[in-house]
């Protein structure tokens, strides 16, 4: 009998990594099924029109949607993704050892995350998915998040492993855009992750057991929020390497340049962790100085953002000349439009402009007071995180399960990719646009629906709601359209699908090898850290005041 | 590493815009005092907010010719006390902390907001130029009645 590998030629993916691929992206659109519908309900609930049995309520559903959309579906698929592209480029094959390793991180995940579904469904752990103390969940519930923590590092160390093994064997040589890109995504989280881990170990856990009585708050919150944030370019810079490495290939253009897209990266290892403050400012206990210093960080990531920017479009317009087209912007009109593999990652690209404009002013300080906890910052991660990244990913599905199966995308698929696309930017339109109107009036996110006893402001609210729920009714048509996607897409007929990573243009100059001297960045990152925390976080240490007991609320 | 002579100009344009606004908002923050709320660190023990002066008596006080200090505790679900009335024009310093959970406290239609930590006290400024009814709400999830968290101000 044939293997995969020798029937379609060197091009094609090993067939037992490509079940692990497969086996993380259909964790994730499972998690994006059921966030889904939990979306759904919730303006079902919400809005009064029906009552779901085992007393679940608006807010295990908001905790059960926050939780799979923005924690399970993107880590599974982000895992998934990476695995293939590092099989792919380094080897064409994961050593035994890292393919173990995947699936012990999988499995691991995998527990966790049915463990945490049960305990929100429940209403063990109506915390949202922020689980600010002192609301005290079950302990079931931290420990599921460190199932959840511990299996994606685990996930994170195979790709480490792969990529040492590499160098060793390819003494002097460049590593692979692609895997360099992993590989520094996967050090942001391990080291943002660390917050997280103190947070849930030493605080949290021991405090919902009874073992410790009291909490420390501040504390809490800062090291939640010194992982919450680095949790955001978790999930971009995935969807950077689809932009700066997948996308030339697909629309038969080169990367413009290897050595300015990993000087990006860096730079995001750099000023992705130190920032967490800047959902910290309208609270106490942190002193201004630091909030502001924090703030300045924050924004060192908008040069990394204007490279990104630049590169991408210049790969666009350099292309699209080579193609013919004359003028300003006849390039434009030569991009493959009709092709969903670039179509929805170009849309998610192009929304994250407003996206992340909006997001500089909620990192600015003062100006955080004008939309905090308004449903502004609702509308804002639902365009970059439920847009930009979401719509990437879709997009990356489309080629990755033809890929890794031996299967190809048939033009239906591929029109119901574009139908997909345009139904989930018409109905994140409606929503978001919806979220962030309503959220500069004032009104608040998290809040199940109310009129604050037919309050005029809070009624001015309500045409705002209702955009809502309209835009939420045509992403949850989307939500079902893109499951039906993936499934048909494991049926696909078969045939090779060529894993697409693009080159870098000939003219583009050598990769400087400091780029790699990952002790250095380490060090650099761990230095920035120090300077942006060591002070307040020992502030919050040395005078805890008297801690907080545990609440249940709900 | 070579970097193309447009993609210089456009980071020496962005970068350079970067740093015009950070400008803006340090001046702002620490020479006019637009400061975000909440700055000073000031602790009590959370169990005991109702026995701790100023919060064993919540309400509303003069402090100057127009100024008020406004002490309030934040509980679930709801604020104490329960309805104030504000003369026209006051500046009210609001200072607040919470019994229980983590709370919001927000103004729609201010600047007001700010989080109120358990153990933490936390204060904020406004001048009152407009009459009318002010609704305080609470923007923090706090629990199963989260969305019945408010309390109003009357400025008259």
């Amino acid at each position: 009998m044939l293997t995969g590998r020798q029937e379609f030629g060197e091009a094609a993916f090993d067939r037992k990594d490509g079940k692990l691929v497969v086996a993380h992206i259909l964790v994730a659109f499972i998690a994006l099924l059921i966030g889904g519908v939990a979306g759904l309900l919730q303006s079902m609930v919400r809005s009064g029109s029906l009552k779901l049995p085992f007393n679940i309520g608006y807010y295990e559903l908001l905790t059960a949607h926050g939780v799979l959309m923005a924690i399970i579906f993107t880590t599974y698929f982000i895992i998934g993704f990476l695995y293939s592209g590092v099989s792919h480029t380094l080897g064409g094959k994961l050593l035994p050892i890292v393919n173990r390793m995947g699936w012990l991180g999988f499995a691991l995940m995998t527990a966790g995350t049915a463990l945490g579904v049960v305990m929100i469904l429940t209403g063990k752990a109506s915390v949202l998915y922020t689980f600010y103390a002192p609301l005290k969940a079950s302990p079931y519930f931290y420990i599921s998040l460190v199932f959840i923590v511990v299996g994606s590092w685990i996930s994170g160390w195979g790709i480490f492993y792969q990529f040492k093994y590499w160098k060793k064997t390819h003494q002097g040589l460049t590593s692979p855009l692609f895997a360099f890109m992993a590989v520094v995504t996967f050090l942001m989280w391990q080291i943002a992750t660390l917050g997280v881990a103190a947070e849930v170990l030493i605080q949290l856990i021991p405090w919902s057991f009874g073992w410790v009585e009291t909490i420390n708050v501040m504390l809490s919150r800062t090291l939640f929020w010194y992982f919450g944030h680095p949790l955001v370019y978790f999930w971009l810079m995935p969807a950077y390497m689809c932009w700066y490495v997948i996308i030339p290939k697909i629309i038969g253009g080169k990367i413009y340049s290897d050595a300015l897209a990993r000087l990006a990266f860096i730079l995001l290892l750099l000023f992705s962790i130190p920032v967490g403050f800047h959902h910290q400012l309208m609270e106490p206990g942190i002193s201004p100085f630091w909030k502001f210093l924090q703030v300045v960080l924050t924004f060192m990531v908008v040069v990394p953002s204007l490279m990104t920017a630049f590169s991408l479009f210049a790969t666009f317009e350099l292309n699209g000349r080579a193609k013919g087209a004359k003028g300003l912007f006849g390039w434009v009109r030569v991009m493959p439009w009709r092709d969903v593999r670039f179509f929805a990652p170009f849309m998610g690209m192009l929304i994250f402009i407003p996206a992340g404009a909006g997001g500089l002013i909620n990192a600015s300080n003062q100006m955080n007071a004008v939309i905090h906890n308004t449903l502004w910052v609702t509308g804002h991660f639902h365009l970059t995180v439920a847009t930009s990244v979401a719509l990437t990913f879709f997009g990356i599905t489309y080629w990755l399960i033809p890929a890794v199966t031996g299967r190809v995308l048939t033009k239906r698929m591929n029109k119901l990719g574009i139908i997909q696309t345009v139904i989930w930017c018409v109905g994140m339109f409606f929503m978001s646009g919806a979220m962030h109107l309503s959220g500069l009036f004032g009104a608040p996110r998290r809040t199940a629906f109310t009129t604050y006893e037919g309050n005029a402001d809070a009624m001015s609210w309500m045409p705002y709601y209702v955009g809502m729920a309209i835009g939420g009714t045509v992403l949850f048509i989307g939500v079902l359209l893109m499951v039906y996607n993936v499934f048909a897409l494991l049926k696909a007929p078969q045939g090779a699908t060529e894993y697409p990573i693009g080159e870098t243009m000939e003219q583009a100059e050598t990769t400087p090898a400091y780029l790699e001297r990952w002790g250095v960045w380490i060090s650099l990152s761990v230095v920035l850290i120090l300077i942006a925390y060591s002070i307040p976080l020992m502030d919050m240490i040395m005078h805890p005041g008297v801690g907080s007991k545990g609440f249940v609320t709900w | 590493m070579h970097i193309h002579k447009l993609e210089k100009i456009w980071l020496t344009i962005g970068i350079s815009m970067l740093f015009v606004f950070l400008g803006v908002l340090g001046v702002s923050a620490f020479a006019m005092g637009l400061q975000p709320p909440s700055e000073h660190h000031h602790m009590l023990d959370p169990a005991k907010v109702q026995e701790t002066a100023p919060f064993d008596k919540p309400g509303l006080r003069q402090t100057g010719d127009s100024t008020y200090e406004a002490v309030m505790t934040a509980f679930t679900f709801g604020y104490a006390p329960d309805k104030m009335e504000i003369p026209l024009g006051a500046t009210i310093d609001f200072v607040v902390t919470s019994q229980d959970v983590v709370h919001g406290f927000e103004i729609p239609g201010t600047n007001i907001n700010m989080m109120i930590v358990p153990g933490e006290v936390s204060h904020v400024s406004h001048k009152f130029t407009k009459p009318g009814e002010y609704l305080i709400l609470c923007n923090e999830y706090c629990g199963g009645a989260h969305e019945f968290m408010k309390t109003t101000i009357i400025v008259k």
